[in-house]
């Protein structure tokens, strides 16, 4: 009797002691090992591929540059999708609709120098426009999204303004397609922006070199204007508490109003730089950059400005570099058709090690 | 005890709404009996087919269906072939008066639902949801389309053949269509097979161009596909190499990384059979990345307006290849009275599309001529085996685009003759004169399957 009594002791002091190992931290760990191995191995198979079948290193350096001008544009307009977060907690599903419209209102411009010759003339002063009537068109639709849409949903349940804003894109994407039609529009771009520049000793196209360093600069003066100013310190007030902020006299919804028209500002930025590089100008465009966009906020950390700048950044190199450096050594056909597949499973592991993002909390929130 | 109550009521009414249903008139729409006589004199035995009959009452319009894509990036293909069948219907008079003629003393009624998908593009989902709606109308008598193939391709297809429903597509052209594997019975095309036209564009490219080594990129859909093998399987028939293959998604717009990768190969051609706006960004994104003097290639999807006003001035040497419309059996007719009452009545052309539909529109009509049975008052049975066994059936019919055969498998375009356009000399708007092919060859089914 006391024999068996002591086996059921034993047996379940074992069966606790495996309850009590860390589980998830153990799969976690061995998940890792296998992502890496993978990872790595297919690496080594592309870079040791026979010399007749590897990719050139000039190969290379074209898919990192690439992938990053493509990844500043996606920062650009993850940077309003994080602004809003960052203030309203609520993810504003119609910000791509907002930089299409932007992008629109640019080709009008474009289309129209690029007629008259005044593209080609005066190339910086037609930029200088461009960007500046798709500013303040992105602004003003972000401006009006949120006083028509958001605002009187100020207090609702969270899942309220998410299905609003989903509703919201949808209308302004098939509004521009009333008005402006299907069709892709080719967008002008200044000859002066044709060709390579040699920078440091790496040559990039022009086009790109432009691209990025508008984003660096847009991205420090953000950052700027965030830390330094009033505006900006009410806003990060707002983020950080809205009720107490109001109550030490923060006027909540002028800061929040200014948030949308500084990610609208952003987004107009973005889609003449991307109308530029890609020539390409259509109805559907801000949906399609708007997934790509928010993945990036996300995969930075949702809510910080430098994070969805590293997470566009690295989205960009993702998809620019990955099916080259990790699919090719596997030998699958076509791995650029797995572009997205592949992005995507690299933003679920790792929000699964990081589930705040690569800059966020560390810790998950609900949305 | 309120919830009983409200059962009996609900049960009450749905009784008799079922005794209401039972008693009403059958007034037209599809029959699973009865019968006639045929406008040649058979007798329609509704009952022995097992898809029944449409009936279409005296005074009531014979109701063709369309799906096809009128909205979003690829309406122009679409509406073009609305617009063929369209023309179709106002010629039964045998005059493009903008008046539309009649069937049998029928006026014909052209309804169209839009195959259009989520993304903007004629899909899977858009196809399935257009072909549903139109099936579910019951006196449809034959459709015409689908716009594109993957809308089609075990979608469309599939729900009209099994509900006997005959489906003709102007513009289908993957070869899986009218595969032993994959040929749904109801389904036929006045299309040219892609096998066809990737032969031609590949002696193109290896005998015209004198060039040895091609890259393919293609979008997922079974057109581009379906293309870009048939173009790489005839180019290694004929000694040449390919260096790389790659696949996009329709809605990429940076292409520059896969262009980058293809580029390591060095080909000197790159043959993109895709739709708007992929076809476009392949030229101009491709231009920067592969060396000086590479040509590029596209097809009949590429060849439309919308290119025009995104790519203006070429940045390397652009070729689409297409149906031959200078080569159209309709010659002067075409010339002479097709084509200016296409642009009367609707503007400048889109595609060459419109053609085909126009051919497809007529051959249903004389299907329908053939098996529709009159009753001596007007009111007119028509057996959907006897009219898809007649369409099918049709054999050295002189069409606009050529003379039509069908094969058991549903390819009616046996003969074809396809162009290739230099950009910009194309037949669309925007387009630069002189339009005509640089190369142009006919070849028939037999010569390529």
């Amino acid at each position: 009797m006391g024999t068996a009594t002591e086996e059921r002791q034993e047996r379940g002091a074992q069966l606790g002691r495996l309850e009590r190992l860390p589980w998830r931290k153990i799969i976690l760990i061995v998940l890792s090992i296998l992502i890496v191995s993978i990872v790595a191995i297919g690496a080594f198979r592309t870079l040791t591929l026979p010399p007749d079948q590897r990719y050139a290193p000039a190969a290379w350096r074209d898919f990192i540059v690439l992938g990053v001008a493509q990844g500043a544009i996606y920062a650009l307009v993850a940077l309003g999708y994080t602004l809003v977060y960052g203030i309203l907690r609520m993810i504003n599903f119609a910000h791509g609709e907002v930089f299409m419209f932007g992008a629109f209102a640019a080709f009008f411009f474009s289309d129209a120098y690029e007629r008259s010759g005044f593209l080609d003339a005066n190339p910086w002063a037609s930029i200088a426009i461009m960007l500046v009537v798709a500013m303040l068109t992105s602004m003003g639709v972000a401006v009006l999204l949120e006083r028509v849409a958001y605002r009187p949903l100020r207090n609702a349940p969270r899942l309220v303004p998410l299905i609003t804003a989903i509703g919201a894109s949808l209308f302004l994407q098939n509004s521009a397609r009333g008005f402006f039609g299907a069709q892709t529009r080719g967008f002008g771009v200044p000859t002066i922006l044709d060709g390579t520049w040699t920078v440091l000793g790496l040559t990039v196209d022009r086009i790109q070199a432009v691209v990025l360093l508008t984003v660096v600069v847009a991205v420090i003066l953000l950052s700027t204007f965030i830390s330094k100013t009033t505006t900006g310190k009410s806003m990060r007030a707002v983020a950080a508490d809205s009720e107490i902020a109001s109550l030490m006299g923060i006027r909540v919804d002028r800061v929040i109003v200014t948030t949308f028209a500084i990610g609208g500002l952003l987004a107009g930025i973005a889609a003449v730089l991307f109308s530029m590089t890609f020539q390409a100008v259509d109805y559907t465009m801000g949906f399609r950059i708007g997934i790509a966009a928010f993945t990036a906020a996300v995969l930075g950390g949702i809510g910080s400005i430098w994070g969805a700048a590293l997470g566009g950044i690295s989205l960009g190199l993702l998809q620019s570099l990955g099916p080259a450096l990790i699919l090719t050594g596997y030998a699958i056909p076509s791995p650029f058709q797995l572009k997205d597949a592949f992005t995507f499973l690299v933003l679920v592991l790792v929000l699964i090690f990081r589930p705040g993002g690569l800059l966020g909390s560390g810790e998950a929130e609900k949305v | 005890m309120k919830n009983r109550k409200y059962f009996a009521m609900w049960a009450l009414l749905g009784a008799l709404m079922l005794v209401a249903a039972a008693c009403g008139d059958d007034d037209g729409g599809e029959t699973g009996g009865g019968g006639g006589t045929s406008a040649t004199g058979g007798v329609v035995d509704c009952a022995a087919d097992e898809f029944g009959c449409v009936e279409v009452q005296a005074g009531e319009p014979i109701l063709l269906g369309g799906i096809l894509t009128i909205s979003a990036d690829t309406a122009y293909l679409g509406t073009d072939a609305q617009h063929g069948v369209e023309l179709a219907i106002d010629y039964l008079d045998g005059t493009f008066d903008a008046t539309p003629g009649q069937l049998l003393g029928h006026d014909v009624e052209f309804q169209v639902e839009d195959e259009t998908g989520t993304g903007g593009v004629c899909s899977t989902d858009g196809g399935q949801a257009a072909a549903t709606a139109i099936s579910a109308a019951p006196d449809v008598v034959a459709v015409i389309g689908t716009s594109c193939s993957s809308a089609a391709l075990g979608v469309a297809d599939q729900i009209m053949s099994d509900k006997g429903i005959l489906l003709v597509s102007p513009s289908n052209t993957n070869p899986g269509l009218t595969s032993e594997e994959a040929h749904e019975p109801f389904y036929a095309r006045t299309a040219h097979n892609d096998k066809i036209q990737g032969a031609i564009v590949a002696e193109f490219v290896f005998n015209e161009l004198g060039l040895t080594t091609a890259a393919t990129i293609n979008d997922e859909s079974p057109y581009a596909d379906g293309l870009a093998a048939a173009f790489r399987d005839n180019f290694e028939a004929l000694g040449g190499t390919i260096t790389g293959i790659e696949a996009v998604n329709s809605a990429d717009t940076q292409l520059e990384p896969v262009l980058t990768s293809l580029a390591q190969g060095e080909p000197e051609a790159v043959y993109g059979p895709n739709f708007p706006p992929v076809c476009g960004l392949t030229l101009l994104q491709g231009a920067d990345i592969f060396p000086a003097g590479t040509v590029f290639l596209g097809s009949d999807g590429c060849l439309e307006t919308s290119f025009v006003g995104q790519v203006g001035d070429p940045p390397a040497d652009y070729y689409a290849s297409s149906p031959d419309t200078t080569a159209f059996q309709g010659g002067d007719f075409y010339s002479n009275e097709y084509s200016p009452a296409f642009k009367e009545q609707y503007g400048t052309q889109t595609s060459v599309f419109n053609a085909h539909a126009f051919d497809a529109a007529n051959v249903i009509f004389d299907a329908i001529e053939a098996v529709a049975a009159d009753d001596g008052s007007g009111n007119l049975t028509i057996s959907r085996t006897a009219l898809k066994d007649a369409f099918f059936a049709t054999s050295g019919y002189e069409g606009m685009t050529g003379i039509i055969t069908c094969t058991p498998l549903g390819d009616c375009a046996t003969d074809v003759t396809i162009g290739i356009f230099k950009y910009p000399h194309w037949d669309v708007e925007g387009g630069v004169e002189p339009i005509k092919p640089v190369y142009s060859d006919t070849k028939s089914l037999d010569e390529v399957i």
